[in-house]
């Protein structure tokens, strides 16, 4: 009887992840998703509390105990969950997510290590082990260390604690170091006994040291492409966890998240021009910080006062907002959704080109234009934006700097030959807004600041657009 | 051999599980192929958060411990921590950003 209601508490989790999955796919009905998963995830909870039995060591079944435990941990969780998640500002989000992400990959490395006692355990009284068993632990173990320490270190590069690192031949390191993970996992999957034990732990150390050094030397444009991916890796361990215990909610919500995750990575990917596997071995990164060194991109830049660059856009027909991370940084989106409401006031025609990168996550300047109540019909994709910049008068860069680098289409030597980018160049003037003319986030030059038709507008972003706005309004 | 043949049954033993996780994998490219880009944060976010169902496996642990088995309550217990967070955190924070997508109309 109890283990019928369990079951039908997990059929409710698994069609809610999926039915959830799916509303969140459309703005109408995204938000109603999210609490449609939510709510089957919390019948899903509770419904293991306290209808789950467990097969204890003589065989027979029991309720699960140590509720006391299970409470205090859900309801700490829960606190410093909810706390962590309402305080955090929206340009923080990506980090904040990537951490998220890390916890439930440590969750899976732990399941697996107090599960590998108990196989340890019987190692030592010399009972004989389950090996597919043996197997689902190993997976959870180096998935699920690989995905918390890759997410700990994307959560302090986005934060500016980590910097980029990467040293000669890292990628073979990787290579080697993965190898040897795999090589010592196969040996102790086949002979496994009493002296040898030790070496999950050695195992699991490798892991770590191996989701480490994976995410280090990735920086700029591939950091989206990273959390996406450990996003799905983490989905993979929690369905490691799905074949330990015969939970098909597990299985169905991590092998979910798993392909869903895989697939928004190559989606991303694509939009790069990049490959799943040059990602992985952090090739990109090493690449970048090597060709970031010659400065061949030299030459004379032009600055424009702020009457002066208040005047081209007044006078615009048309003008489009660029926006990249230096936006978010400087949480400018508000002063610009005013600076576009005064020019469309005065009868300049006002859009946003939103490339698919830029930012540090997929769609981060929609979330951060949309903060700012920038109506969805001003947002152009690329594509679209592409196609409008001929007839533009004035675009206006806000701190984005790789996806508008002309390098992507014209220097087969730059590591992001290839990307596609928003062509600004295009338009009649190109208006540029940074704080300094350091090179961007992937350490590449930028040809387009050099260009006759660029004038660079230095600043703190939402200073600048401040300070331009009442520029502006002082014309009339 | 005897492992080939612990896999094979293994295979066996779960194909039902197989099974799902096949047409899992479809069923969630299916799912999100569909998506907007604009949309891409916040299914990244909600996706996050559904893969802390692990938390069920951190709570089989925490419950199935026994009392002296101090390693498994304490690895168990910050498992039911960590899993908690994962959830909780990963839908407060969806939801936060699907707001603002509401607010516009």
């Amino acid at each position: 009887m109890e283990i019928s209601i369990l079951t039908i508490c997990y059929l409710i989790g698994s069609v809610t992840f999926i039915l959830g999955l799916k509303m969140l796919s459309n703005p109408a009905s995204a938000r109603k998703g999210n609490l449609v998963a939510a709510t089957g995830m919390t019948i899903a909870i509770f419904g293991t509390i306290f209808l789950y039995r467990y097969r204890t060591s003589d065989g027979a079944t029991a309720n699960l105990t140590n509720l006391p435990w299970i409470f205090g941990g859900l309801l700490i969780g829960s606190i410093v969950g909810t706390l962590a998640a309402k305080k955090v500002k929206m340009t923080a989000m990506p980090e904040m997510v990537s951490l998220f992400n890390g916890m439930g990959g440590a969750c899976a490395a732990l399941i697996s290590f107090v599960e590998f006692g108990h196989i340890a355990k019987h190692i030592q009284e010399g009972q004989p082990i389950n090996k597919g068993t043996f197997l689902t632990i190993f997976l959870g173990l180096i998935i699920g260390s690989i995905s918390f320490a890759g997410s700990m270190i994307a959560w302090g590069k986005l934060n500016g604690k980590v910097k980029d690192f990467s040293f000669k031949g890292q990628h073979i390191f990787n290579l080697a170091l993965f190898a040897v993970i795999l090589a010592l996992a196969g040996f102790l999957l086949l002979n496994i006994d009493v002296s040898n034990i030790y070496l999950f732990y050695v195992i699991s150390f490798l892991a770590l040291l191996y989701g480490i050094f994976f995410v280090l030397p990735i920086g700029g444009a591939d950091m989206p492409v990273v959390i996406s991916l450990l996003n799905s890796f983490t989905g993979v361990a929690a369905a490691c966890g799905g074949f330990l215990y015969g939970n098909k909610v597990m299985l169905t919500g991590g092998i979910l998240v798993g392909a869903a995750g895989t697939l928004l990575t190559i989606l991303m990917c694509k939009a790069m021009n990049r490959s799943i596997l040059n990602v992985l071995i952090g090739s990109f990164g090493a690449k970048s910080t090597g060709a970031g060194g010659d400065a061949k991109a030299a030459g004379n830049y032009k600055e424009i006062s702020l009457s002066d660059a208040a005047t081209v856009m007044a006078y615009a027909n048309k003008v489009i907002i660029v926006p990249g991370y230096g936006l978010a940084v400087a949480q400018a989106q508000h002063t610009c959704h005013e600076l576009e409401k005064y020019l469309e006031e005065k009868g300049v025609e006002v859009k946003y080109a939103i490339h698919p990168v830029a930012g540090r996550m997929p769609g981060h300047m929609n979330v951060l234009l949309a903060e700012a109540d920038v109506s969805y019909d001003k947002l152009l994709e690329m594509e679209d934006a592409n196609d409008e910049f001929k007839s533009t008068d004035v675009v206006l860069i806000l701190g984005a700097n790789d996806v508008v680098n002309p390098a992507a289409k014209n220097d087969p030597a730059s590591p992001i030959y290839g990307m596609p980018i928003l062509e600004v160049e295009q338009a009649k003037t190109v208006i540029v807004n940074k704080r300094s003319m350091k090179p961007g986030y992937a350490g590449i030059e930028n040809d387009l600041f050099y260009q006759p038709k660029t004038s660079m507008l230095f600043g703190d972003a939402k200073a600048a657009l401040q300070k331009l706005l009442a520029e502006i309004k002082g014309l009339d | 051999m005897e492992l080939i043949k612990h896999l094979l049954f293994s295979v066996y033993f779960h194909q039902e599980m197989i099974y799902i996780v096949i047409l899992m994998i479809f069923l969630g490219i299916e799912v999100i192929g569909r998506v907007p880009s604009v949309l891409h944060t916040p299914l990244m976010s909600g996706a996050n958060a559904i893969h802390g169902v692990v938390i069920i496996g951190a709570i089989i642990v925490m419950g199935s411990a026994e009392s002296d088995n101090y390693v498994a309550l304490i690895l168990g217990f910050l498992a039911v921590i960590l899993g908690t967070l994962n959830v909780v955190g990963g839908f407060v924070v969806t939801d936060r950003m699907l707001e603002m997508f509401k607010k516009k109309k």
